[in-house]
């Protein structure tokens, strides 16, 4: 027996339809979304995978140009000659080092004793107060760093070394040691300051000073996260490139003199993006292989820094 | 009788003590001297650069007369540059910490996306310009314009933003999921409703600061080859452009004294709008920032 069909039951189907459909729509969201984030998780691992290719494609490129053995081993870099080009990325190499140097020189002593003062001498509110402004130090855009180089601290550098060259390695070293100082600093002031504070107290019982506590107690402990501070704050310096580029001139060359013009990998590659060296000559393919170098650098000193803690972490 | 000698101990401790007090003295000159570098670093720009900066320096386009050298082109093109980054740094960086933080299961693609964004992060910036330069600006002829810029910088700054939103939405407490579940929310409603309003604070800090990074950057766009130089205003992402950053390095790169003191000037605008936009980043830290 067939019911009289009102409209009242009508309206009841189709609310049912549309709690069916509405509860669809939402299984469906349930299964859209989870993917599309997937998609967008993915992005980072395209960076990756787009960085190594393009270099690595370019790259060989370039070593069809010129050959693999030059590359390493040739003394000199002269892209620019039409006749005698030479390719050998040492001098590029020699620069980059030599930068870096002068900075872990500048930066290490400070960043640690920053750090040790920060977490074993100062006091809560110093501490709080210091942090933030180191860290505005760490945010200054690095074209200040090099426009302050170039203008304040090779000047200075001039007047106390008279055989300055306007253009060398010690301005742009100092000042990104300066740059890199804020990263040293926080950083291993992280690791001392999750040293567990019963051992400081052991310490002090035993009747040890601040600063034996500091150095036989918290800086043992906590060796693993400064090494890693350091070679990460290195691996920064390593690719650093417009205070180099500023301050560094552009003539690349294989010496232990910090006091002449050089060039480093990273600021070859500014030199050529400059420049008008047009689309598929050696030049252009040169900036990928320099900078496929330079990748490989930092990489391997980034993964060292993440080996170094993890590896030799001491556990409390 | 005395068990202990008192002007034993002190002529022995003195000596330690004395060491204690020196190398504290040390540590502290050394801290100092950091703060001390900054003071004298915004010092020598502001005072460089503080004749230079009037309205006509902000209106003025660029000029190979340093009196008449301005920044609107650049000033401009920083705003165009954070038009571009903003959105896309956010829609991808959000989305992927959602992704690794609320749905995917602890295994080796985790890890493998997890290594790979801290690794990412420790690229040098020329690096990102020389995967620009390649697949924005000639893969897809995109050119030097805004988009291109746009693109790589976002792509540069990605991870900044992807650890602190993880950080951000790790920091909501299970229970309100929880209840969430409880009222019959499926996982995307709580996501939408709850977790993302309570985490909303951090991930925007952790968006201002990878913003500022972008716009503070250099390296990258003049590997893309940003003209150093340029009299037009782009009138949409896909027109050329130039950027506070390498505003000032063509002003510094320049031999004339004036130059310098132009660079100065271009300097203390780019730090102050560095400065407004930390500045905002902090106080929504403090303001919105629930503890739980």
């Amino acid at each position: 027996m067939a019911l009289p069909e009102s409209r009242n039951s009508f309206s009841v189907q189709q609310m049912i339809q549309q709690k069916k459909q509405k509860k669809n729509k939402l299984i469906q969201t349930e299964k859209i979304v989870p993917f599309i984030l997937l998609l967008t998780a993915i992005v980072s691992v395209l960076t990756t995978v787009g960085i190594v290719v393009t270099l690595l494609a370019e790259t060989f490129t370039f070593f069809n140009h010129v050959s693999i053995k030059e590359f390493f081993t040739a003394q000199k870099w002269y892209p620019f000659s039409e006749t005698q080009g030479s390719f050998g990325i040492l001098p590029l190499i020699s620069g980059t080092l030599k930068v870096a140097f002068i900075a872990a020189i500048v930066a290490v002593p400070i960043g640690i004793a920053s750090a040790v003062f920060l977490s074993e001498y100062a006091t809560d509110r110093t501490r709080r107060i210091i942090k933030p402004i180191l860290e505005v130090l760490a945010g200054i855009p690095t074209i200040v760093y090099g426009f302050f180089a170039l203008t304040f601290v090779t000047p200075i550098l001039r007047d106390l070394i008279p055989s300055l060259e306007i253009f060398n390695a010690l301005s742009p070293g100092i000042v990104i040691g300066i740059m890199i100082t804020p990263m040293i600093a926080s950083l291993s002031e992280d690791a001392m300051t999750s040293v567990p504070k019963s051992m400081r107290e052991g310490a002090y019982a035993l009747g040890a000073t601040k600063l034996e506590v500091a150095i036989k107690i918290v800086i043992p402990a906590a060796v693993s996260g400064i090494i890693a501070s350091i070679v990460l704050a290195v691996s920064r310096a390593i690719g650093e490139t417009m205070i180099v580029a500023v301050a560094g001139g552009s003539t690349p060359n294989l010496s232990w003199d910090v006091t002449g013009s050089i060039q480093t990998m990273t600021a070859y590659i500014v030199q050529v993006s400059q420049g008008d060296a047009g689309y598929g000559t050696t030049i252009y393919y040169s900036i990928y292989a320099v900078g496929f170098t330079l990748f490989i650098f930092t990489l391997m000193m980034n993964l060292l820094a993440q080996f170094i803690s993890k590896r030799f972490r001491e556990e409390y | 009788m005395k068990l202990i000698n008192e002007s034993t101990i002190l002529r022995r401790m003195k000596p330690r003590l004395i060491k204690n007090l020196v190398f504290k003295c040390l540590f502290m000159a050394a801290t100092i001297f950091a703060l001390l570098v900054l003071g004298i670093l915004l010092y020598r720009v502001i005072t460089q650069g503080i004749g230079y900066l009037d309205w006509q320096f902000m209106q003025g386009l660029p000029s190979r007369n340093p009196e008449q050298a301005g920044v609107k082109t650049a000033l401009i093109g920083t705003v165009w540059l954070m038009a571009v980054v903003a959105p896309v740094t956010l829609f991808f960086g959000v989305g992927t910490a959602i992704y690794l933080e609320e749905y995917a299961k602890k295994g080796k693609f985790t890890t493998f996306i997890q290594v790979n964004i801290s690794n990412l992060a420790g690229v040098p910036s020329i690096v990102f310009g020389l995967l620009g330069l390649t697949v924005f600006v000639r893969a897809l002829s995109l050119g030097t314009s805004v988009i291109a810029a746009g693109l790589t910088m976002s792509l540069l700054v990605l991870p900044i933003i992807i650890v602190s939103s993880q950080e951000a939405i790790r920091a909501v407490p299970k229970e309100l999921r929880e209840a969430s579940y409880g009222m019959g929310a499926t996982k995307w409603q709580t996501i939408l409703r709850v977790v993302m309003p309570a985490a909303i604070p951090g991930i925007l800090t952790g968006g201002i600061l990878a913003l500022s990074r972008a716009i503070g950057e250099t390296a990258p766009l003049v590997v893309l080859g940003l003209p150093l130089f340029l009299a037009f205003l782009p009138q949409s992402v896909f027109d050329m452009f130039t950027v506070l950053p390498m505003q000032i390095y063509n002003w510094t790169g320049r031999p004339q004294e004036e130059f310098h003191a132009v660079a100065a000037a271009g300097i203390i605008v780019l730090l102050t709008l560095l400065i407004i936009m930390n500045s905002v980043a902090v106080y929504i830290r403090n303001k919105f920032q629930k503890r739980y």
